[in-house]
């Protein structure tokens, strides 16, 4: 049995596909870090980026693959869609995803469209990896969630694990993909842990995962918000309310027969998602939900998001801010 | 330089020239549909980049790209029925004449985003370096990509991490309605790349030999010393920024003065020079007339995509029920 912090998941699953496959290159700011030179060899490696994802890597494979980059995102997310249509397997760090707007057009208007608008004949096997999320006290411009900003794009696949083992699992599938995949990490779950095989095989990206059945309510939970869905369910077991917990993992494609067999069987749902409301996953899925499962359901379908505001910076309204096991068992008990 | 490539350079010359003026045509009838955006005064710097380039050499085009498709030998016919909409066109008519591109032939794409070439291309010619690879990688963009923040970050990570690449700017006096000279803090356009200690060449984009040999030493000097190279080549728009345009902002002695420098009449001119006679001209250019014709006969033949055509090939995989 082995425990895994999501960052040494991420580690893991990055020398893994280094190791099985020599197209897989890197590229990032600071995902190196240091002077660069011969004459300070060994300072380079040294952060692997702001949150040490990356450690070791460099070290490992050398410049050539793992690439240090200027702070030019439009430059290398452009770079990785050439290199990608011509055979490469490249991995692109977004430091936040606050920082998606300079490098937008490579993602949505390159990497997502090439392969359709110039008659199917180029794929584009890249990977972003990038770093979301509320609670870290960084203000408005590092603390964004974004999901639906790249899911609402055709031609872009986006990932979002919640824990260790899905992280890895996932990530490695992302990394064999062969179209572009937005894989999102949370910057609060890095440090948690669970038991990750050593020999964890790739997790197929479009498979939701129940991580707890329940036969009352089923609550969709987008990524940190599972965290609060199961210190809900919980407490709400202790007033014999059963929940069931869906994790979609993947917001594109979405496993909505994952969602719909669930909502068939409690008929009470609360979407719970950290992102602001507005077209936003949690609308997305409660759409969907309406279209398809409307004779199904016993009450109308509860959201529980941010408000729509930026994320604020101080605790007490950041606290605020995000959605919450107490959030939940309100509604959950309001139903 | 042998008389195939010589034959190949004029045939090029003409057929762009033949093809765009029947666009202009055709866009006149409103026959077709969609925006169309025509390069005539850009021949000579097709022609001549490509010519200096092997068949699977790596190019970016723009949404001007008609030229660089003829110029990189992509089907004649296919590229016709692509700007006609059409289920044979050569992106299956789902780009249309603003992405006209064949991967096949080497062509990343062509980009409806002024600017969004450069990076691609730095990543295509990224991949050559670090898999020994020897073809070369050209990206051409307008003198108007030169001020936007893609460009200078590609040139900036290129000359940094020495990669072996053109950037091939066709300076051709305006950026969509506004005059180059206007926009431009540098004396010269090229100087621009000075910011990154990259070595450029200035050229005369109306003479196809000069591109050529140009393009041809650039190639050699960027692949052994691998460094990027950045080429302006001076020509003149003639056509609008698109097709319909009125072009009131471009001086009518302008147009005329400019007129002298036509790259295909200078091509004419200097053909005996190098080796064609008038005979061949002649036949040449009718072989290319010929061609342009056919493709257009093709064209409006071809059946329209079935409108269910729309849902493929978004993705390499993906669930049919989530598109």
């Amino acid at each position: 049995m082995t425990i895994k912090t999501v960052k040494e998941a991420i580690n893991d699953a990055l020398v893994q596909s280094f190791e099985n496959d020599k197209n897989v290159i890197l590229m990032g700011e600071d995902i190196a870090g240091g002077k660069g030179r011969e004459q300070y060899q060994g300072t380079q490696d040294a952060w692997g980026g702001p949150f040490g994802v990356t450690q070791g890597l460099f070290t490992k494979f050398g410049a050539e693959r793992v690439r240090d980059t200027t702070i030019a995102e439009a430059g290398f997310f452009g770079a990785a869609v050439g290199a990608a249509m011509t055979g490469l397997r490249p991995i692109v760090e977004l430091m936040y995803v606050d920082f998606a707007g300079v490098c937008f057009d490579q993602m949505m208007n390159q990497a997502a469209k090439v392969r359709y608008m110039f008659g199917g004949k180029q794929k584009v096997p890249m990977v972003v990896r990038t770093v979301v999320g509320a609670g870290f006290r960084a203000g408005s411009e590092h603390s964004q969630t974004l999901y639906s900003l790249y899911t609402h794009i055709p031609g872009l696949k986006v990932v979002a694990p919640y824990d260790a083992y899905d992280a890895k699992g996932l990530l490695l599938a992302s990394i064999q993909d062969d179209d572009p995949v937005i894989f999102m990490e949370h910057k609060r779950l890095y440090m948690t842990k669970c038991e990750v095989p050593d020999d964890l095989k790739p997790i197929p990206l479009g498979k939701g995962r129940i991580r707890k059945s329940g036969t009352d309510i089923t609550i969709i939970a987008i990524q940190r918000m599972n965290l609060f869905a199961e210190e809900a369910a919980k407490k709400l077991a202790e007033d014999s309310i059963n929940c069931e917990i869906i994790d979609p993992r993947t917001y594109s494609p979405l496993d909505e027969e994952l969602i719909f067999e669930s909502v068939k069987k409690t008929g009470k749902v609360i979407v719970v998602d950290e992102s602001n409301p507005k077209c936003s996953l949690a609308s997305e899925i409660t759409s969907l939900i309406s279209e398809k499962c409307f004779s199904d359901l016993k009450s109308p379908v509860a959201k529980i998001t941010a408000p729509h505001t930026p994320v604020p910076f101080s605790p007490p309204m950041e606290d605020y801010y995000i959605p919450s096991a107490e959030k939940i068992i309100n509604v959950a008990k309001n139903f | 330089m042998d008389k195939k490539k010589l034959n190949w350079i004029y045939k090029k010359l003409f057929t762009i020239r033949f093809f765009e003026e029947r666009i202009k045509k055709i866009a006149k009838e409103k026959t077709v549909p969609g925006y169309l955006h025509t390069c005539i005064g850009s021949e000579a710097i097709c022609v001549g980049v490509m010519a200096a380039l092997n068949n699977d050499d790596w190019i970016s085009s723009t949404y001007r790209n008609h030229g660089h498709a003829i110029a990189k030998d992509c089907d004649l016919k296919k590229i016709t029925s692509e700007i006609y909409g059409r289920k044979t066109g050569i992106c299956k008519g789902r780009g249309g004449s603003m992405h006209i591109s064949d991967f096949e032939r080497g062509m990343l794409g062509s980009f409806g985003i002024v600017a969004a070439g450069p990076p691609v291309v730095l990543g295509a010619a990224l991949q050559e370096k670090i898999n020994n690879g020897k073809k070369m990688s050209v990206s051409f963009f307008g003198d108007g990509a030169i001020h936007n923040g893609a460009f200078h970050e590609a040139a900036g990570l290129a000359q940094l991490w020495n990669i072996p690449m053109l950037f091939v700017c066709e300076n051709n006096g305006y950026a969509e309605a506004t005059a180059t000279d206007w926009h431009l803090n540098t004396k010269e356009l090229s100087d621009i790349s000075k910011a990154y200690d990259m070595k450029s060449y200035q050229g005369n984009g109306n003479d196809v030999f000069e591109v050529y040999k140009i393009t041809k030493e650039a190639i050699i000097e960027s692949k052994n010393n691998e460094i990027p190279i950045f080429l302006e080549f001076k020509n003149y728009r003639f056509s609008g920024q698109y097709e319909g345009d009125t072009q009131l902002y471009q001086p009518k002695e302008e147009i005329e003065e400019a007129k002298n420098n036509d790259p295909i009449k200078l091509a004419i001119e200097n053909s005996v020079n190098h080796g064609l006679n008038a005979d061949e001209l002649e036949e040449i250019k009718n072989i290319a007339l010929n061609e342009v014709n056919e493709a257009f006969k093709y064209a409006e033949t071809q059946p329209w995509p079935d409108p269910e055509d729309a849902l493929k090939e978004v993705y390499v995989s993906y669930p049919k029920e989530n598109i």
